[in-house]
């Protein structure tokens, strides 16, 4: 080995270990305010599926104090058993912070459920639902009113499809075409369907596709509906009361 | 050596990176449907090859010849993902609308061919300089842009409404083959005014 190789090795290995410490320093120090965005984000679109207007008239997105009055307000969290569809009390917090880990309901036990309530009485319902799409994992919320059959809202907000492609499902054209379908039909589940193009005229549980993003539509169709399956559990024990 | 105003001034017009060099041409295409995620994405590409140029003119005399070019990646790519980060922490949403492309100014030549053409033969405060002069170069084209794209295509500058009520939006303006046809108006715009023309 030459005398020069070594110079050339060691310049590269100062120059990486420089870049490094200044990377993780950055990531370091940033961390606590981009959480806090990203929570704030969460919030939102909880709010969003909830149909609630998170955007000012100028404009302006709702802030963090004004996010956390109509949380304190009007949503509560609650946690019911996948198993049996009935609501955990007193859930376990130290079950509840291993499976928040798990990114799709799949392998969780207990599923959050966000209930919406106007002077005491629940009146919405909301629930994440999240699963692969083409190439990543897309999160989301649903939310479904009283009567537990229509949708009032669904919003995709943290995902890594293809920007324009998949990543179309977090555009407001895209999610609006969901409220109002209907998820319950004659006694059952209604699949709710993204559909390769157009969707027929007037259909209650179709929405026309992203074009281009075939892929991500069927991961949609496969991960919705398998998660309203899940918190079906809980619905029809209410529903009809 | 080149003078300082030449320096600042010359890649506004004379040279300007994307318009003379078309370079960047993907972000110029990708980002300027508005106003407001073109001026951040501007900020962000004139901060990055501001640090980079001068980082790399520090280093130019002890930096191995055989591996200038890995160097400079990792310095661009750190500073980048440096930016990314704190676009993150403080304008979320813009962050969120400009995706994939601040991590794209990476891969940015402007940025790449700043660092070989100039910061590697000069000192670190010309170098910074010229970095400053390549981002208002190509802050100016995609400004421009993003001005001709906005307020054709939404009616609207930063977000006001500019046009008169009931202006119906252009929705090729929006889209990028919009976008693509503006730029290549605007290098032919600029060619002929400073005649500028490629030899044969």
């Amino acid at each position: 080995m030459r005398k020069d190789d070594i110079r050339v090795i060691v310049f590269a290995a100062v120059v990486c270990l420089i870049c490094s410490l200044v990377l993780s320093a950055t990531a370091q120090l940033l961390k606590d305010k981009q959480d806090e965005q990203v929570e704030l984000d969460r919030k939102l679109n909880v709010l969003k599926a909830f149909g609630v207007s998170v955007v000012h008239e100028d404009g302006r997105k709702l802030s963090k104090p004004e996010v956390d009055q109509y949380f304190t307000d009007h949503i509560s969290e609650v946690f019911i058993s996948k198993q049996t569809g009935e609501i955990v009390d007193s859930p376990d917090t130290s079950i509840i912070k291993k499976e928040q880990k798990e990114r799709t309901h799949e392998r969780r036990t207990l599923l959050p459920l966000y209930v919406w309530t106007d002077d005491g009485i629940p009146t919405k319902y909301a629930f994440p639902t999240s699963g692969m799409g083409l190439w990543s994992i897309v999160h989301g919320y649903l939310a479904i009113d009283r009567d537990l059959a229509t949708i009032i809202g669904v919003t995709f907000y943290k995902h890594g499809e293809t920007p324009g492609l998949g990543g179309e499902v977090s555009t407001d054209w895209f999610q609006n075409q969901f409220a109002g379908k209907k998820i319950f039909r004659d006694g059952g589940l209604q699949r709710i369907e993204v559909v390769k193009g157009s969707a027929p005229e007037g259909s209650d549980h179709q929405v026309d596709g992203m074009s281009g993003a075939t892929m991500t539509g069927n991961g949609l169709n496969t991960f919705i509906n398998r998660d309203l399956s899940y918190y079906e559990k809980y619905f029809s024990r209410i529903r009809g009361i | 050596m080149a003078k300082t105003k030449d320096i600042l001034l010359d890649p506004l017009s004379d040279n300007n990176p994307i318009t003379i060099q078309i370079l960047g041409i993907c972000s110029a295409l990708a980002v300027t449907v508005k106003m407001e995620t073109s001026a951040v994405m501007c900020i962000a590409l004139t901060v990055v090859v501001m640090l980079s140029n001068f980082t790399m003119s520090l280093l130019r005399n002890i930096t191995p010849g055989r591996i200038r070019m890995i160097v400079e990646m990792a310095v661009i790519a750190s500073l980048v993902i440096v930016a990314d980060q704190f676009l993150r922490a403080y304008l979320f949403d813009v962050s969120r609308q400009l995706s994939v492309f601040v991590g794209l100014i990476i891969t940015n030549c402007i940025v790449m061919g700043r660092a070989e053409a100039f910061a590697m033969q000069n000192p670190p405060v010309p170098a910074l300089l010229d970095g400053l002069g390549n981002g208002m170069g190509y802050s100016a084209v995609l400004l421009t842009v993003a001005s001709i794209r906005e307020v054709l295509g939404s009616g609207t500058w930063f977000g006001y409404h500019v046009m008169p009520a009931g202006y119906q939006g252009n929705g090729l303006a929006l889209l990028a083959p919009g976008a693509f046809i503006i730029i290549g108006l605007l290098i032919w715009a600029q060619r002929t005014i400073i005649k500028k023309f490629e030899a044969d």
